[in-house]
């Protein structure tokens, strides 16, 4: 049986999805006998169309802090369009299964009201535009080293050396990822904020 | 957590406390049912019936806000009727440690009160110390200083009349919930807690925690399987985010930011390095200075040397007794202190406490940096309900990011599992993943820094270690592995020979001389030169669930912290059935050693097999100086003991207990915008936020989703039937609720969920929103619930009482 589908960080192990693999629609046809009306042979196909053809990749879902793992399915082509997002089977904690909101992962990726592009909104405006990033990145340094050269206090009354900035804050976030999150409170620690914050005090 | 979400199969009891898992933590409840399967009980105890409630053998209900009388009773009932764990409470807690003298508790106040600073003076809460320095103790629990004794005097006065009186939970259903929960006070049985923010966001939030910590210790629940105190964390990498500290008062891996008065690194490392003088104490924080000096050299890399400190001046200091957290930080912004403003993937326009007054806030900025996947109220205040474009001035970049599946790297789970991500797909158009956002920012910083001669203070951003990038991209694995860290030279540690640039296997071997580096000591194991742990899938075939082959957890892959206290003084599990570790005197060729989990430390047991004691052990509870658990937590804010206070807004003008009505060192701030109204007829019923399964948090990422709007696509308040018929209201109405704070409009859900409260006498009605929706989108979905919710706060964490506050309901 041709598995073109590819699964990173899979362990060396046949897994119980890969046993589903190689033993392909009898063994899906079983777990739905039984129910009377017979559905098998169209089920079966879509989910052989989607393990022979599509690349896996696995992940975690983003929502909770359950940490359910879930297999992203791409085009053939590698890092294409997300085709769908479903529980791992092999993860021990979820076992496959999802919420309301891990199972519509796909609608989360697949969205055409998501952000696309850099904004800007400037001052007294009542629009946005689009900006390109270099603009953007590049303005929002020159902010940062105004109100940072503009507030910073080397030392505080006491005449102790404190080297902060008072004038910038920063929140967020819990939804990033671990080397993420440091990177955050290292450049903003670098600035000299001290108002750093995220969703963990609320 | 200090277990994790498999060991919930292992318990005889979880009691479930102003949470709702069923709904919000929906996979979780597996694992609760994988229990019941097996004979465990489930208790829910919320002010409404859950779904949660629903699977429950017993619920019962009590007001918002009640939670330490409701579980104060509990204490008492533990003590009155035996059912703590004697040996487990004389040995691995405090509970023998003696008190000096000067601790005492009178009339709502512990001792050490300044009424003009609202602050205690923590010194009067000390332990007796013999002539060797080692506090006093005595293990058969009897003198009448000892925290045992302490205790049970403290927590008489709950008892079941005065208790059912202010919680509205009637006495027969305390006394049913105690029963069953203090029955895993037996050896070999163990209960559990989950529970979330219905119990830290109070101004007693953290005592609320400490109180059931208390009652874990006192069942001898801490350290086993199916036992802990484990915290439903609600982000997916909440854990993480904490653990890597984007938080004012810590640095990576917990450590402390130093204040404007620790003006040395040696100063600094004195101040936060605990000693003990007991020589069977681990005392691991004794290790701080390891952390704190390979944490400096991951932050300026070569630039940091011993002769500079390390770098530890170019990091900012905090002005001494001044705090910055979350609601400091509005309250700055709305008296106007900040220009600039970033939002990394969060929207405090909607999800902070007294949500109007951030919105105004963020009209005083002269520019803000919003990073989402979606629009989202805060990015766009500035067309919000009540602004006017073309008065505000705030210049707004609203940047476009990856969503999780479009970027490679690793979440923290809420038990402390570490877990990669691989990318599946590329970002759509012009979206980057935050690493790429952080990393050319950083660089374009830099490059301004270092452009001209004389700039203000560049030094801390240009020597900066930045390198996280190849071919231009951010790349996490190079974070990653500098987050578990690195050997910066040839040496030498424990008999083994390392060279410059091996990954550091794990944090004993981290070293104070900027030998090398870690960004975060928790995370050292994580990464090693064995590969990326984080990516292990190696599923546990037999066992209690620990699954230590998948993926990685903190600290060194541990998957319930405090196992040591799981053993008897032999070293023998307390729990045959489920054992977490056992001493093997075969092991290791005769010399003995531990199976199962990874040990909270590899000494020996308490005593030998001839029960003669051990000098080579360690007591289990390694993180604190002396060893032994904290029954008595002299390093509160707030007292050593959980003492109940109403909510800054509640629904009684008398506490039973004592005459402080609200905590006396609560939160509370003065501008025009921070309004408090308790007992007033204008704002007369408790008000409760939560959360329902479809959408998460603030609703910026699901509620852009067909289906997911689709199933909750409006706000809602639930309210009794009998606040209903009250008020006139009917199932389906559109009404207003309103606080002294803001108003917003939803649609009433009457249902038997709630039910009034008898409280000293009167009907207490409590009705509850959730907090998901924004004006920005869908339109007519409603608003923030949280522009009703109050800016107070927990004397510890600063976290705001958003679970219980006064409302008023009509119809609209």
């Amino acid at each position: 049986m041709g598995l073109s589908s590819e699964k990173k960080g899979g362990g060396m192990n046949v897994t119980r999805r890969d046993f589903f693999k190689i033993t392909g629609t009898s063994a899906a046809g079983a777990a739905i006998l039984g129910l009377g009306l017979n559905l098998k042979p169209i089920k079966s196909h879509a989910q052989t169309l989607k393990l022979r053809f599509a690349k896996e990749t696995t992940s975690i879902c983003c929502y909770c802090a359950v940490g359910c793992g879930v297999i992203c399915s791409t085009g053939e082509s590698g890092a294409g369009k997300i085709i769908n997002i479903e529980g791992d089977p092999d993860h021990p904690v979820n076992e496959g299964s999802l919420c309301a909101k891990g199972a519509a992962l796909s609608q989360l990726v697949n969205n055409d009201r998501r952000l696309t592009t850099p904004l800007y909104r400037a001052p007294y405006s009542d629009k946005w535009q689009k900006v390109s990033w270099d603009w953007a990145l590049s303005t929002i340094a020159k902010r940062v080293k105004k109100s940072r050269d503009a507030s910073f206090e080397h030392k505080n009354a006491k005449g102790q050396v404190v080297n902060r900035t008072n004038g910038i804050a920063s929140v967020g976030s819990a939804a990033l990822d671990n080397e993420e999150c440091w990177m955050i409170q290292a450049l903003m620690r670098s600035l000299g904020l001290v108002y750093i914050e995220h969703q963990a005090r609320i | 957590m200090t277990n994790h979400w498999i060991d919930i199969r292992n318990s005889d009891c979880i009691l479930i406390m102003g949470s709702n898992p069923a709904e919000n933590h929906p996979v979780s409840f597996k694992w609760v049912t994988e229990a019941m399967k097996r004979g465990g009980k489930l208790l829910s105890v919320d002010p409404r019936f859950t779904r949660t409630s629903s699977k429950a053998d017993f619920y019962t209900a009590l007001r918002s806000g009640t939670d330490i009388a409701f579980l104060g009773g509990m204490i008492k009932y533990i003590l009155d009727n035996h059912k703590y764990f004697k040996e487990y409470v004389a040995e691995y807690t405090n509970a023998a440690f003696l008190v000096t003298d000067s601790y005492d508790f009178k009339d709502g106040l512990f001792s050490g009160y300044d009424p003009d600073k609202k602050e205690y003076d923590k010194s009067q809460w000390a332990f007796s110390k013999d002539a060797n320095g080692v506090s006093k103790r005595d293990r058969t629990l009897q003198d009448p200083r000892c925290v045992f004794q302490l205790i049970k005097k403290h927590y008489s006065r709950y008892d079941l009349e005065t208790v059912s009186s202010i919680t509205g939970t009637p006495r027969e259903d305390l006394q049913k919930v105690y029963k069953m929960y203090s029955a895993t006070g037996r050896q070999g049985k163990a209960g559990t807690i989950m529970y979330a923010m219905g119990w830290t966001q109070h101004t007693v939030g953290v005592q609320n925690i400490r109180t059931m910590a208390i009652i874990q210790l006192l069942l001898g629940n801490m350290g086993v399987a199916g036992g802990g105190v484990n915290a439903l964390r609600g982000e997916s990498n909440v854990q993480g985010s904490t653990d890597h500290c984007i938080l004012y008062h810590i640095w990576p891996g917990y450590l402390k930011t130093p204040n404007a008065s620790l003006q040395t690194l040696a100063a600094y490392n004195e101040k936060f390095t605990p000693k003990t003088n007991d020589p069977l104490s681990a005392n691991w924080w004794g290790n701080y200075p390891k952390y704190s000096v390979s944490l400096l050299k991951s932050f300026f890399g070569s630039k940091a040397t011993k002769a500079n400190d390390f770098g530890y001046d170019w990091l900012p200091k905090l002005e001494d007794g001044k705090t910055y957290s979350w609601l400091d930080l509005f309250d700055a912004m709305y008296r106007g202190q900040f220009t600039g403003f970033f939002s990394w993937g969060q929207n405090p326009a909607a999800s902070g406490a007294n949500a109007n007054k951030t919105r105004v806030g963020l009209a005083k900025l002269d520019w803000m940096v919003n990073v989402n996947i979606f629009d989202n109220e805060t990015g766009s205040f500035w067309k919000g309900p009540g602004m006017d474009p073309k008065k505000i001035r705030t210049e707004v970049f609203m940047l476009p990011c990856a969503t999780s599946v479009e970027k490679e790297g690793s979440i923290t789970n809420s038990g402390r599992w570490m877990q990669w991500r691989y990318k599946a797909a590329n970002p759509p158009a012009q979206a980057w993943p935050d690493g790429q956002i952080l990393m050319k920012l950083g660089e374009e910083l830099q490059y301004l820094y270092k452009e001209k001669e004389k700039e203000v203070y560049p030094d801390p951003i240009v020597n900066l270690k930045w390198d996280y990038a190849t071919h231009g991209e951010f790349d996490s694995h190079k974070m990653a592995k500098e987050i578990n860290g690195y050997f910066l030279r040839d040496i030498s540690v424990k008999g083994k020979h390392f060279k410059k640039g091996d990954l550091v296997p794990s944090f004993a071997y981290l070293q104070a001389d900027g030998s090398t580096s870690s960004a975060n000591w928790l995370y050292c194991n994580s990464y090693t030169n064995k590969g990326n742990m984080a990516a292990r899938r190696k599923k546990e075939k037999s066992g209690i669930g620990l699954n230590l082959g998948w993926a990685w957890c903190w600290p060194v892959n541990r998957r319930i912290i405090y196992n040591r206290a799981s053993v008897d003084k032999y070293g023998k599990p307390w729990d045959k059935e489920h054992p977490v570790i056992a001493w093997d005197p075969n092991a290791k060729g005769g010399k003995g050693g531990w199976v199962g989990d990874v040990p909270d430390g590899g000494w020996p047991p308490m005593l030998n097999a001839d029960g003669t004691p051990n000098p080579k052990t360690k007591y289990p509870f390694i993180m604190k100086p002396e060893g032994h658990a904290h029954v008595f937590g002299p390093g509160r804010a707030d007292g050593p003991f959980s003492e109940h206070y109403e909510p800054i807004e509640c629904p009684v003008n008398k506490n039973p207990f004592s005459n402080q009505l609200v905590s006396p060192v609560a939160v509370i701030y003065s501008t025009n915008m921070d309004i408090y109204k308790s007992c007033d007829p204008k704002y007369p019923f408790v008000g409760s936020t939560y959360r329902v399964c479809e959408h998460w948090q603030t609703g910026v990422m699901t509620r852009w989703q067909p289906w997911l709007l689709e199933a909750e696509p409006q706000l809602f308040v639930e309210m009794s039937k009998e606040l209903g018929k009250l008020k006139g209201i009917n199932n389906g109405d559109k009404v207003v609720v309103e606080s002294a704070r803001g108003k917003v409009e939803a649609v009433a859900v009457v249902t038997i969920r709630l039910r009034p409260f008898q409280v000293q006498g009167s009907t207490v009605h409590q009705v509850g929103l959730p907090y998901h929706y924004g004006w920005v989108y869908p339109k007519d979905g409603g608003d923030s619930a949280n522009l009703l919710t109050p800016s107070a706060g927990d004397p510890n964490t600063r976290i705001p009482e958003t679970k219980a506050f006064m409302v008023n309901v009509k119809k609209g």
